[in-house]
């Protein structure tokens, strides 16, 4: 095959689909639910690509991914090219071919998309991301070392991108991360049916061999504080993440089996719990599951709970299905997985019994009202149209912001009114040689803006280094 | 990995432990905790750290073995290793001169308290110790104590100094204006600190140290909620120690039993 195929045949081919365990069959266990294209099926669907001049689909893509070149190279059969072209914008494929929100980035400018269906951008990337993992050998440290020593704060995505960059460019790196494992939101948030952690396993191992040191159990601003840092390292990059769980703040919510969404995922995927008896983690699973909110994180946290045995399972959202944050492919993967969806209402309170356990949920119909500041139409509690909900789990997952610990550490370390570290475009923050990126500066956000932070401060900080 | 210097046994199922951890011996303060995971299959368990020697570079931890995560770090020997020793965690003990201060230990509590009568006795108070456990071997850490002022045991059974609970010697101090205290700080089970909390009238401040079950220790998961003066607060970054007369113990716990249920907290998928 290859690229002479016409425009005519290209816009022929329909949009490939993507295998995927059946859901009646995945609801009872944790592998992945899509199961990657074929190359055949891969190669035909890059055919799909018009290689348009203006590379809309590039724009739309927070890292400016090559597309329609990595295209051309899978429409070849050529996936070592493809990788190449890949590896260079994007240093964790595996994982953005599986979570980025492809729909509202890359894909949603595919020209494909205005008479028919986006071409797969997406599932190509995954599909050249676990060929090259498979096929590639391990990168390994250049030869070239530069002296400089770099600390990285955190191995989420952010943390991860910034560190392979430098150690590519020869700088001596150590990640400091607070947890016993790597990975960030990667590893404790997203099960592992969405994004099995050998992924995460290996893009650190990579890395590893790339020379970076990683530093378990540090937790910045109590075993080290910033100003530590700055004595033992020439640079350091902070990609702590948001988390700081919010809660509802209603009655109720300390009743046993109520969690935040970021305890119920930690306990299941951090600590193992979904292994049953061969975990020691345990975690409150019972028939009936509520889970208030409407991002991915509500949507990994009910659909966790389904495959824990609850039924009904029932995301509780209050705006409409078309204010949902979470994935495209999430909310389909969730409804065909038999998860009741409930738009349109509120928490008002958490029922508890005699034994301390949570029993159920009060709630309260909303309308849409006006558009607020974040352009979407506000919630408004319609009167008198309280309701409730058995539930034996509740996990509230509205959303999550800046974690305090290490900046209240740092006080010379600016924040803004959120307490989000203030970096600019750079991610340079008000310390020089401390750069910022991620989550912890943008508020809760997506993989592959926290990658793209993580590589632009990698070149700022090599700048930094080369300027000293 | 973090390498266990000592191991040595104070009473049955209550160990010492002194553990090489450099950073953390360096930036420990009194009243703060650390994470400790003894292999790769094991759950984070929240200890005290009891002592640091910052030059040594080792800390001292002292664990009661209730279940399976606290039973693997005792049973780790001297010269082994425990994977995972996160920390300092949590707020350092507010420290200042009160003039005379009671402090309150029951069962395990009292590994938990001894660092906090030492910064006190350290801060310049006349320190006295109540401690208590069920008959004579359950008494930890008498002669340690010692070191810091006069210390009052009791126990259940009338074995070791006064026949019955903590807080009847406390009651006796409270009762005397001579002895009455300053401050108290009380460490034990739940209905210890409760039953504290109860006969120390308002004005004297009364300092418990909450041990709610936690996951990470840093703010990020909100496991560890205790409700303080009507406000939710995560023991792992506002505590571990509270205003006793603010804490609501009835719901912490009710919190604490979350996990005694297997019936309702263990899982097995793929079941038939
Ligand atoms: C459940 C869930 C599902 C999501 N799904 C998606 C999705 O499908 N697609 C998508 O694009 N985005 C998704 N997101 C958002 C995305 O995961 C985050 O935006 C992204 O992980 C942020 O990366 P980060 O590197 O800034 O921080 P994080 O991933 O949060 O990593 C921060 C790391 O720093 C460590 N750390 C924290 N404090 C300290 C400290 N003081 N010292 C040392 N280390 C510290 C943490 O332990 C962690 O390992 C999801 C988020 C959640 C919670
Ligand atoms: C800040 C803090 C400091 C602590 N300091 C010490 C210390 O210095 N020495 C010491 O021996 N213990 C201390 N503890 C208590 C210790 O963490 C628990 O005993 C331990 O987590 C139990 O775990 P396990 O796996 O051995 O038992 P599990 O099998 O998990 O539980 C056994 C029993 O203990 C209960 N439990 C579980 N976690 C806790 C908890 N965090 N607190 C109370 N009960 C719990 C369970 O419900 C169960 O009934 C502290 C706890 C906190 C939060
Ligand atoms: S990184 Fe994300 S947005 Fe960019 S091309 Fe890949 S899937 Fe699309
Ligand atoms: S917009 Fe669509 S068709 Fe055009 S180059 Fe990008 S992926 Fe290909
Ligand atoms: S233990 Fe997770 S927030 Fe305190």
């Amino acid at each position: 095959m290859s690229n002479d195929v016409s425009p005519k045949e290209r816009l022929a081919i329909e949009r490939t689909k993507m295998p995927e365990q059946p859901a009646e069959k995945r609801v009872t266990n944790f592998k992945e639910v899509n199961l990657g294209l074929a190359e055949e099926a891969a190669v035909r669907e890059a055919q799909r690509c018009l290689m348009c001049k203006k590379r809309p689909c590039v724009d739309g893509c927070p890292v400016a991914v090559r597309i329609p070149e990595f295209l051309a190279c899978v429409a070849e059969g050529d996936f070592a090219g493809a990788a190449e072209i890949l590896l260079v914008d994007n240093a964790l494929p595996c994982t953005t071919g599986r979570v980025c929100p492809q729909e509202v980035q890359c894909e949603k400018f595919c020209v494909r998309g205005a008479k028919g269906e986006a071409v797969a951008v997406g599932w190509l990337e995954r599909f050249v991301a676990d060929w090259a993992a498979e096929h590639l050998a391990p990168p390994k440290p250049p030869a070239k070392r530069t002296g400089k020593k770099v600390c990285v704060v955190g191995s989420g995505p952010g943390g991860l991108t910034a560190a392979g960059e430098l150690a590519r460019m020869g700088h001596d790196v150590t990640i400091f991360e607070a947890l016993h494992a790597s990975g960030g939101v990667l590893r404790y948030g997203i099960p592992e049916f969405r994004l099995p952690k050998r992924i995460v396993d290996r893009e650190v191992a990579n890395l590893e061999a790339l020379g970076v040191k990683i530093e378990y159990n540090v937790v910045v601003g109590k075993t080290i504080t910033v100003s530590q840092i700055m004595e033992e390292f020439d640079a350091c990059f902070i990609a702590n993440g948001a988390g700081l769980p919010m809660f509802l703040h209603i009655p109720g919510e300390n009743f046993k089996g109520v969690y935040s969404a970021n305890e119920y995922l930690t306990r299941v995927n951090l600590m193992g719990a979904w292994k049953g008896e061969e975990s020691r983690t345990p975690v409150a699973h019972g028939s009936a599951a509520v889970v208030f909110g409407g991002g991915n994180t509500a949507m990994d946290a009910v659909r966790t709970a389904r495959r824990l045995g609850s039924d009904p399972a029932v995301l509780a959202y209050r705006r409409s299905r078309a204010e949902m944050p979470a994935r495209i492919e999430e909310i389909k993967h969730a409804e065909e997985e038999g998860i009741r969806f409930d738009f349109l209402v509120a928490p008002v309170e958490i029922l508890g019994g005699e034994d301390g356990w949570v029993r159920g949920v009060r709630l309260q119909r909303m309308e849409l009202g006006e558009p607020d500041a974040s352009g979407r139409r506000r919630p408004v509690p319609i009167k008198g149209s309280e309701f409730e909900l058995p539930a034996d789990i509740v996990v509230v997952a509205v959303g999550i912001s800046a974690n305090p610990l290490l900046t209240k550490a740092c006080p010379e370390l600016k924040v803004n009114k959120w307490g989000n570290i203030e970096a600019d475009e750079d991610g340079q923050t008000s310390i020089p040689g401390v750069f910022a990126g991620g989550d912890i500066v943008r508020g809760g956000a997506t993989v592959i803006l926290a990658m793209g932070d993580g590589k632009n401060a990698a070149q700022a900080i090599d700048r930094y280094l080369k300027s000293k | 990995m973090f390498e266990v210097v000592s191991n040595e046994v104070l009473a049955p199922k209550v160990h010492r432990l002194v553990l090489k951890a450099a950073r953390v011996a360096a930036a420990r303060q009194p009243g703060q905790f650390v994470i400790v995971r003894a292999s790769d299959q094991s759950e984070r368990i929240p200890l005290t750290i009891a002592d640091a020697d910052a030059q040594a570079e080792t800390i001292t931890i002292i664990v009661q073995a209730v279940g399976a995560g606290t039973e693997e770090i005792v049973n780790t020997p001297a010269g082994g290793a425990l994977r995972d020793v996160a920390g300092p965690l949590g707020h350092p003990t507010h420290l200042q001169k009160w003039g005379k201060v009671v402090c309150v230990g029951g069962g395990v509590g009292t590994a938990v308290l001894y660092p906090l009568a030492a910064a006190a006795a350290k801060a310049g108070n006349k320190v006295t110790t109540i401690i208590g456990g069920r008959s004579e071997p359950f008494v930890i850490l008498r002669n340690e104590l010692a070191a810091f002022g006069e210390v009052l045991v009791t126990t259940e059974d009338g074995s070791l100094g006064t026949k019955g609970f903590v807080t009847t010697v406390l009651q006796e101090l409270l009762d005397d204006p001579a002895r009455r205290p300053d401050a108290i700080f009380a460490v034990g089970p739940v209905p210890m600190m409760a039953a504290v909390v109860k006969i120390t009238p308002k004005e004297i401040p009364t300092l418990v140290s909450l041990n709610p079950i936690m996951v990470d220790g840093t703010g990020m998961c909100g496991g560890c909620r205790v409700t303080v003066g009507g406000e939710v607060k995560f023991a792992c970054v506002d505590g571990p120690e509270f205003d006793g007369h603010a804490v609501d113990f009835q719901e912490l716990a009710n919190r604490q039993t979350t996990y005694t249920d297997h019936q309702h907290c263990r899982i097995g998928l793929d079941k038939k």
